[in-house]
């Protein structure tokens, strides 16, 4: 599973963080920072709740 | 005026001169536009929007303000070029996509990819492809495509011809902003009768630091806006219309066409450079030149042999101080140090010039270039320029150098372009290559690089010969 960021629509919401903080980080202005492209095995709960909880839609995860 | 001087061994088929064993008698050139016009294309096109005074241009004039090495100083006729070799007919698309996958042939836009994948990824996707000659370089301190276009848009047209054939595409579009260059190509298409391969569309966008970014070009192409989108899908995936598009430099379709035409010579053709140098003392220049070269000997022999630093690919491969003589001019060594050939513009700083406030001016034209469409650049070219021009002004935090550091390293390959990789790699080579130059500046600020840092772009700009 890969974890994408569509950086046009990543406005700094900043929800994205708190439910996987080990595959994205918040930069010094807020915006997120996929630290692992490559979810690792028994991530994908983490992932999948990042991507539900980004309101603008930036986050997607692809096989 | 910029210069045009060719550095390829004799012999050696290139972009700027005649092809070998294709010089013309001195006596024989009668064709000369009276009064000596210099070959300058802006005169070329007539107000009522006539082209017939481009029949008397010599393409093989070299008087004017062109150098000895500017053969092609004004436009080079589909009479001259096919008289060369150019237009032969496709016997076998596939064997030429294999010779350039031989040759190693790159893509000279910026980012070095390797033609053939790019060729075979287009062929081989679902759909029939549309093939781009991307003429709109985005960078200021780069001419050669659009001199390409101005004095050989057959060559250009031909490699675009080559590039259908090889991935069976249906639609070729050249795509530009710059009006001297759509006239020359306007032209040369009228001239040449394409009876093989698809139609052929000219599509102008606005001039911008972007616009010739593969996915802006789709999309200007489109109908929209010529800005980045977010990859993937890249272009060779779904382009123009959703069709597979192969977007291509046109130096790189360029050198396809050379390869074709010379097919003896494919270590050569891959083996040059097209490079803009600029800056320092010297004339800016458009240059041919053997890969490998080192920096140092290039700009000695291009009248700018005091220079003491430089700034590599256009804006996007970093500022290079001490060493940087010795650096080779191709993607492997450059990126080796650290740098990056980009689209070949090398701006040479004098001795008198202060690092900090050339990154100051490059990051600050990057911020106002920004498309403003991704958060993080918009927020991150900002940061970068204000921090840099603080120091320059002496009103920078104590922790500004640490703060660079950190957004130099967080922030390449976040943006949906390379805008932003460009502003951070330039803040972290200063850094790198300079060390101690921004605490020289301290609280008093530098002398050097007085008042705020012009977001113009204008230190970087060259004028197309």
């Amino acid at each position: 599973m890969k974890l994408l960021l569509d950086s046009t629509r990543c406005q700094g919401y900043g929800l994205c963080h708190e439910p996987a903080p080990e595959l994205i980080d918040l930069d010094d202005f807020g915006y997120a920072r996929i630290l692992a492209a490559s979810v690792p095995p028994g991530g994908e709960d983490a992932a999948a709740a990042a991507v539900a909880a980004c309101p603008n839609s930036a986050l997607k995860l692809v096989k | 005026m910029t210069g045009v001087i060719s550095l390829l061994p004799e012999g050696w088929p290139g972009l700027l001169t005649p092809p070998p064993g294709t010089h013309r008698d001195p006596s024989t050139r009668t064709s000369y536009e009276p009064g000596g016009s210099c070959g300058c294309r802006d005169q070329g096109g007539r107000a009522d929007g006539s082209y017939d005074s481009y029949n008397s241009y010599d393409p093989y004039n070299s008087y004017g303000s062109y150098g000895s090495y500017g053969s092609y100083g004004s436009y080079e006729h589909v009479s001259r070029y096919t008289a060369v070799g150019g237009y032969a007919p496709v016997a076998a698309p596939d064997a030429l996509l294999d010779r350039i996958a031989a040759a190693g042939l790159r893509g000279r836009g910026g980012a070095g990819f390797p033609a053939a994948v790019k060729l075979r990824a287009v062929r081989d996707a679902p759909g029939v492809p549309v093939v781009v000659a991307n003429g709109e370089e985005g960078e200021p301190g780069s001419v050669k495509d659009r001199w390409l276009l101005r004095h050989r848009p057959h060559l250009v047209l031909d490699g675009l011809r080559l590039a259908a054939a090889m991935t069976g595409a249906g639609r070729a579009c050249v795509y530009l902003s710059d009006a001297s260059a759509e006239r020359a190509v306007r032209h040369a298409l009228a001239e040449w009768p394409h009876d093989d391969g698809p139609r052929v569309d000219v599509v102008r966008t606005a001039p911008s630091y972007v616009a010739g970014e593969e996915s802006a070009v789709v999309r200007r192409i489109d109908g929209g806006p010529a800005l980045p989108t977010a990859k993937p899908p890249r272009p060779f995936e779904r382009g123009v219309g959703g069709a597979p598009t192969l977007v291509a430099n046109v130096e790189t379709l360029a050198r396809v066409a050379l390869l074709h035409a010379w097919p003896d010579a494919a270590t050569q053709v891959t083996g040059a450079h097209l490079v803009t140098l600029s800056g320092s003392h010297g004339r800016p220049a458009l240059v041919e030149v053997a890969a490998g070269t080192r920096l140092g000997a290039l700009a000695a022999a291009c009248g700018h042999g005091e220079a003491a630093a430089v700034l590599l690919g256009g804006l996007f491969g970093g500022l290079h101080g001490a060493g940087w003589t010795g650096l080779p001019l191709d993607h492997e060594g450059l990126r080796a140090a650290g740098g990056a050939l980009g689209c070949g513009a090398l701006h040479f700083l004098r001795p008198e010039d202060c690092p900090v406030g050339v990154a100051a001016e490059a990051t600050a034209y990057l911020a106002a270039q920004s498309a403003r469409q991704c958060g993080v650049c918009v927020s991150g070219t900002g940061a970068l320029s204000g921090a840099l021009s603080a120091v320059t002004r002496g009103t920078a935090d104590p922790d500004t150098p640490q703060k660079l550091l950190r957004w130099a390293r967080q922030l390449p390959g976040r943006g949906a372009c390379g805008l932003l990789d460009a502003a951070a790699r330039i803040t972290a080579s200063l850094l790198d290559h300079f060390p101690g130059r921004l605490d020289e500046h301290g609280s008093r600020g530098c002398p050097r690089c007085a008042g705020p840092a012009a977001a113009d772009g204008l230190r970087f700009s060259v004028t197309v010969p």
